[in-house]
């Protein structure tokens, strides 16, 4: 995928004029620095006008940008003194899903999320951020754990969906994650979850079964991917851009819905654009739901996530 | 000229008026087993469960079907019959297909809920209909069978569903796939209070009810040759591009991988079912 999306072309060109003209003034005994400042505030203004108002299909593309930060990006900034834990004790360990315990803010916690990879050869390594039964069980395993230790769960989500694999389905694929949403109801430690880039369908939701709900300004959160969605619904995979608009599935239609908690801000033009700022956005919302759900007892913990999804839905009667 | 004999049938045939019903099965009184081809009076084929005399072959039930082969009989009571579908999303012709479906089915929506007697236990029931929008799960779904977990805990009392469902309901989007997690609480409170479930899936079970309330049974059954699985199967033969084998995702497949605690038959179910429930009543398992 290319790293310019096709929607900041006119910003890529002007950041392009400004530095030719920069470097022009370098090495030609001419001041440019009024065209320079000039064309600046044009950048900023182009900024504002094209990041700040992004239609679904744009974010659908931040969100896939192959330099989006991953779960190791946020963990290497959230988070001190980090130890992965490895493995679900019964088959392997799915790379598509990392986790262990670190401390945030000088409380320990146990992280959990999928991983993708920056290049061909780790994607290939992580199925592309696509768990395995496997993936899912060591999710469950390192919850158990830190339920055990009392320690809250912080899960990122970024994921297309659960792999659709011959050996995911031998090993259980379904009952992997339908085990998740049903025993993360009833995990005593507070549980957040945090969609970071895509929230596809069984496979993300498998992490998602918390207190506390945020996604990122430009992740996505949705019941099948936007290609899938076309196949199904237009019968042709060309028509995805189409499909993610009608399935509603930005931050700002899942708060609409009451799917989500909040919304955490991204830097401008997506968080790959500054990581350590993107965390630190992170880091607010993080500290805050910590201190709110660490005021509540192991059974006001489990009401409090029974009470959130008992009342998603749409229907008269 | 044995070839001209048959084409001149065919021809014959073409122009006469009623063509297509004299070549195929009368539709309503005979019907055909899409396995064997096997033809047998529609009655009769109610009478057998719908199972197949030749081939057992297991073809799709109703919710009502469902009842009648499994209930004692006038016990059941249906819950939540009233709640309406509505179009969160604002998808096209979404609201007319349900409508449609409803009337098809004398259903509100995919799934029939409620509770009743099997061998004389009570239990509550979630029954999924195929013929519904494929058995789909959207909103009302996900609160009818949470209603009816919810039910099975307030009573103390056993739990069934029959899954038959192609997954997630596409045009609720994202709300289609919070009631996998919605009916996964309900699921948790009435398995914590230490109640049983039985999961049995049937012609088809896939995508996000596999993946959710379908495969947490305290005991998974399901029936003959039906389909189970997360993903589909051409998703996958493109992902891996490998042929997969022809068992695959059946529930003989499942059973051999582990996941189902046993294939049932379907003439055997309400019995399987009833001797379940017997086991799980304490102090009564003898009687």
């Amino acid at each position: 995928m290319k790293k310019n999306m096709s929607f900041e072309e006119p910003i890529i060109k002007l950041r392009e004029k400004i530095q030719e003209l920069k470097e022009f003034t370098e090495t030609n005994e001419v001041d440019l620095s009024e065209e320079i400042r000039n064309l600046n505030n044009r950048l900023i203004k182009l900024e504002n006008d094209i990041y700040g108002n992004m239609e679904t299909w744009e974010r659908v593309q931040v969100a896939r940008h192959p330099e989006r930060p991953t779960t190791y990006d946020y963990i290497g900034e959230l988070f001190e003194d980090f130890i992965e834990l490895h493995g679900d004790r019964a088959f392997g360990d799915d790379a598509a899903i990392v986790g262990g315990i670190g401390s945030f803010e000088g409380e320990p916690v146990t992280i959990i999320g999928h991983q993708r990879g920056k290049d061909t050869k780790e994607n290939v390594k992580r199925t592309f951020g696509m768990p395995h039964p496997e993936g899912y069980r060591k999710a469950l395993r390192l919850m158990k754990q830190a339920e055990k230790f009392g320690r809250p769960i912080i899960c990122m989500i970024d994921t297309k969906g659960a792999y659709p694999g011959r050996a995911a389905e031998e090993r259980g694929q379904s009952e992997a994650i339908a085990r998740n949403l049903v025993e993360m109801a009833s995990l005593t430690v507070p549980v957040i979850s945090i969609v970071i880039g895509e929230g596809g369908s069984g496979g993300a939701l498998a992490l998602g079964v918390a207190n506390r709900i945020y996604m990122l300004e430009h992740s996505t959160y949705s019941v099948i991917s936007p290609e899938g969605a076309a196949s199904i619904l237009w019968k042709d995979s060309a028509y995805s851009k189409e499909a993610a608009e009608a399935m509603k599935i930005t931050a700002p239609h899942l708060l609409k819905m009451d799917v989500i908690d909040e919304i955490i801000p991204e830097v401008l033009g997506g968080g790959h654009r500054d990581p350590k700022q993107q965390a630190k956005n992170m880091k607010t919302v993080l500290t805050k739901a910590l201190s709110e759900l660490s005021k509540l007892d192991a059974d006001r913990l489990v009401q409090d996530r029974y009470d959130k999804f008992r009342k998603i839905g749409v229907f008269s009667e | 000229m044995l070839r001209d004999l048959f084409t001149n049938v065919k021809k014959q045939q073409a122009i006469m008026p009623n063509a297509k019903s004299k070549s195929d099965v009368p539709e309503g009184i005979m019907t055909k087993c899409p396995e064997c081809k096997h033809v047998e009076p529609t009655k009769e084929l109610g009478k057998l469960l719908k199972v197949c005399p030749k081939c057992d072959f297991h073809f799709k039930m109703t919710a009502q079907e469902r009842i009648d082969s499994l209930m004692d009989e006038g016990t059941f009571v249906s819950m939540d019959d009233h709640l309406v579908t509505e179009n969160p999303l604002e998808f096209p012709a979404y609201t007319a297909k349900v409508k449609k479906d409803a009337e098809k089915t004398g259903l509100n929506e995919a799934v029939l809920t409620g509770t009743g007697k099997i061998g004389g236990n009570e239990v509550a029931i979630a029954i999924m209909d195929a013929h519904f929008r494929m058995g789909s799960m959207g909103s009302v779904v996900g609160e009818k069978i949470t209603r009816a977990v919810e039910k099975a805990t307030e009573l103390g009392i056993p739990l069934l569903i029959f899954s038959a469902s192609g997954g997630a309901r596409m045009q609720e989007g994202v709300l289609s796939l919070m009631q996998m997690a919605k009916t996964s609480v309900a699921l948790n409170r009435h398995s914590e209070k230490g109640l049983l479930y039985i999961s049995i899936m049937t012609y088809p079970t896939t995508g996000g009810v596999s993946a959710s309330f379908a495969s947490v049974g305290d005991i998974n059954l399901a029936e003959p040759k039906a389909l189970i699985g997360f993903a589909g199967r051409r998703v996958i033969e493109q992902t891996v591009r490998e042929k997969l084998p022809e068992d695959f995702q059946t529930a003989e497949f499942l059973l051999a991988h582990g996941q189902l605690d046993a294939v049932v038959h379907r003439v055997d179910l309400q019995d399987v079912l009833s001797r379940i429930i017997r086991l799980h009543t304490k102090g009564e398992a003898a009687q």
